[in-house]
């Protein structure tokens, strides 16, 4: 998964074609417990940079995700609505939220890669 | 039973059965005090449905638990609370309220009638300022005391009667809400068969320096897994049961709160308790808000505060616990409403992040109780 950029909200972006597949990482899945339902926005739907994107729910709360760059939403992750629990069990994988359109890819840029992002996870304790 | 723990600047209590919790990978979190484990490695669904199937281990040292000695011990508890304690038999539970002189609820708690004394669980967070009111309540007349050198385990589930019975065969012999002093393990202790999981099991209070044996005694029971605080709040809310501070507070009565049925026929009648006058009139004439179930349409959850609405859209009451209901398998409720709308079947609407999301008013429990009454 080194192709996988991540922000410090704990999403991670997988980008190709223009498009920027997101979902949120490992860290934070084992952070949030297990993940009961989730809020997806509507394909077409624009979602500037840092503006809630989703809301997961787990057992205990729920947390906002936010954004990683500017977009339009082209397609969600209905498997879901029916299985939430892919955020836990394969949080970079089937767990992935939704596909942004973006308006700039520039703005990927402050994202972290794998390496730093791991050690950004460590020194959080 | 509080230690400390040193690393932290702002003094947090630890219960005897912190050290458990860390070597089984537990996440701890501050609740009232108390360092005290959330969950552990296994998630809160699984220890939820684990609860239900077979049986785990909780620990609630962090409660309080209070003894009245003597003879006038059960009248001067009368004085404070709606329950029938003088009516209790020997070594039987009662559940009842701290009320306040307008009504409302001080703190829920048990009693235990222990033959020569009374012994009391409140809630952690309640239990300095129910110490206090006991005090003051009795002014001299008992002598009260917290046991701050006792820890309480939980063991709740359809398999807990079995593990525990392996280590004090007595414990089969008790009723729901029945009490009896045995041996757990080889340490003396107070077993109760009760609990906050809507499931048949017991609460052990033992001494605080065999809190670690009589734990890992039942941990290596094949049925046993460790449950943290995560578990107990969604077992009880799928039970109905009410968490102090949430679904009743000092501003909600027994009567609104649907806790009637733990105020006897005498105590209705004869009053003698604080704030009987309110709870009197309301038996009477019916409360303007009342205590219900609520089943939200879907899968998001409605949490606490989330705003009721009816079916015209007035706001008519609040969500006090929500959340996903593991055995229920769907989001599950309660909260308040006005009196007019609590019927069961009740069409309402919640509003959640924006959204009113539909939801009906349904009978609670949302798992049936299993409790062991024969």
């Amino acid at each position: 998964m080194s192709d996988l950029k991540f922000s410090k909200d704990h999403e991670w972006v997988q980008f190709e074609d223009g498009i920027a597949t997101i979902g949120i990482s490992d860290y934070a899945q084992e952070q949030l417990g297990d993940v009961v339902y989730i809020e997806l926005p509507e394909v077409g739907q624009k979602i500037a940079l840092g503006e809630q994107g989703a809301v997961v729910e787990s057992v205990k709360a729920a947390s906002e995700i936010y954004v990683p760059a500017s977009g339009e939403v082209v397609e969600v992750n209905s498997a879901l609505e029916d299985e939430p629990g892919l955020v836990n069990g394969d949080p970079t994988g089937g767990g992935w939220f939704f596909k942004l359109k973006l308006d700039d890819e520039a703005e990927l840029a402050a994202l972290m890669d794998d390496s730093a992002y791991q050690e950004f996870v460590e020194d959080l304790g | 039973m509080s230690g400390t723990n040193g690393t932290d600047s702002v003094s947090i209590k630890t219960t005897p059965l912190y050290d458990c919790h860390v070597a089984l990978g537990a996440k701890m979190v501050p609740f009232t005090g108390y360092s005290m484990p959330l969950q552990y490695p296994t998630g809160i669904l699984k220890e939820h449905s684990h609860t239900r199937a077979n049986a785990s281990l909780f620990d609630v040292s962090h409660m309080g638990q209070i003894s009245i000695w003597g003879s006038g011990a059960a009248a001067g508890l009368e004085r404070l609370v709606p329950g029938d304690i003088t009516g209790l038999a020997p070594w039987s539970l009662r559940y009842t309220q701290f009320t306040n002189d307008a009504g409302g609820i001080l703190d829920d708690l048990m009693v235990t009638n222990a033959g020569g004394r009374q012994i009391l669980v409140v809630n952690a967070a309640c239990k300095e300022a129910d110490f206090a009111r006991l005090k003051a309540g009795f002014r001299g007349a008992a002598d009260i005391a917290m046991h701050v050198n006792k820890a309480l385990i939980a063991i709740q589930g359809p398999s807990a009667a079995a593990a525990l019975a392996r280590h004090a065969p007595g414990s089969k012999a008790l009723k729901f809400m029945t009490a009896g002093a045995m041996q757990v393990a080889g340490a003396d202790a107070i077993v109760s068969r009760s609990g906050y999981t809507g499931e048949d099991g017991f609460e052990i209070s033992i001494y605080a320096d065999a809190a670690r044996h009589v734990w890992q005694t039942l941990m290596a029971e094949p049925e046993v897994e460790a449950a943290g605080l995560g578990a107990r709040d969604s077992l009880r809310l799928e039970a109905g049961l009410c968490l102090y501070g949430h679904d009743i507070d000092e501003t909600i009565s027994p009567v609104e709160a649907g806790l009637l049925w733990s105020i006897g026929k005498r105590r209705r009648e004869q009053g003698g308790f604080p704030g009987a006058e309110r709870i009197q009139a309301e038996i009477a004439d019916g409360a303007k808000r009342r205590r219900v179930g609520i089943l939200p349409e879907g899968r998001a959850p409605a949490r606490e505060d989330t705003e009721i609405l009816s079916v015209d859209e007035d706001v008519i009451g609040k969500i006090t616990s929500g959340g996903f209901g593991p055995s229920a398998g769907r989001p599950v409720a309660m909260g308040y409403v006005d009196a007019a709308h609590a019927k069961v079947g009740t069409a309402l609407k919640l509003l959640v992040r924006g959204k009113k999301i539909p939801a009906s008013i349904v009978k609670m429990p949302f798992a049936a109780h299993r409790y062991h009454k024969e």
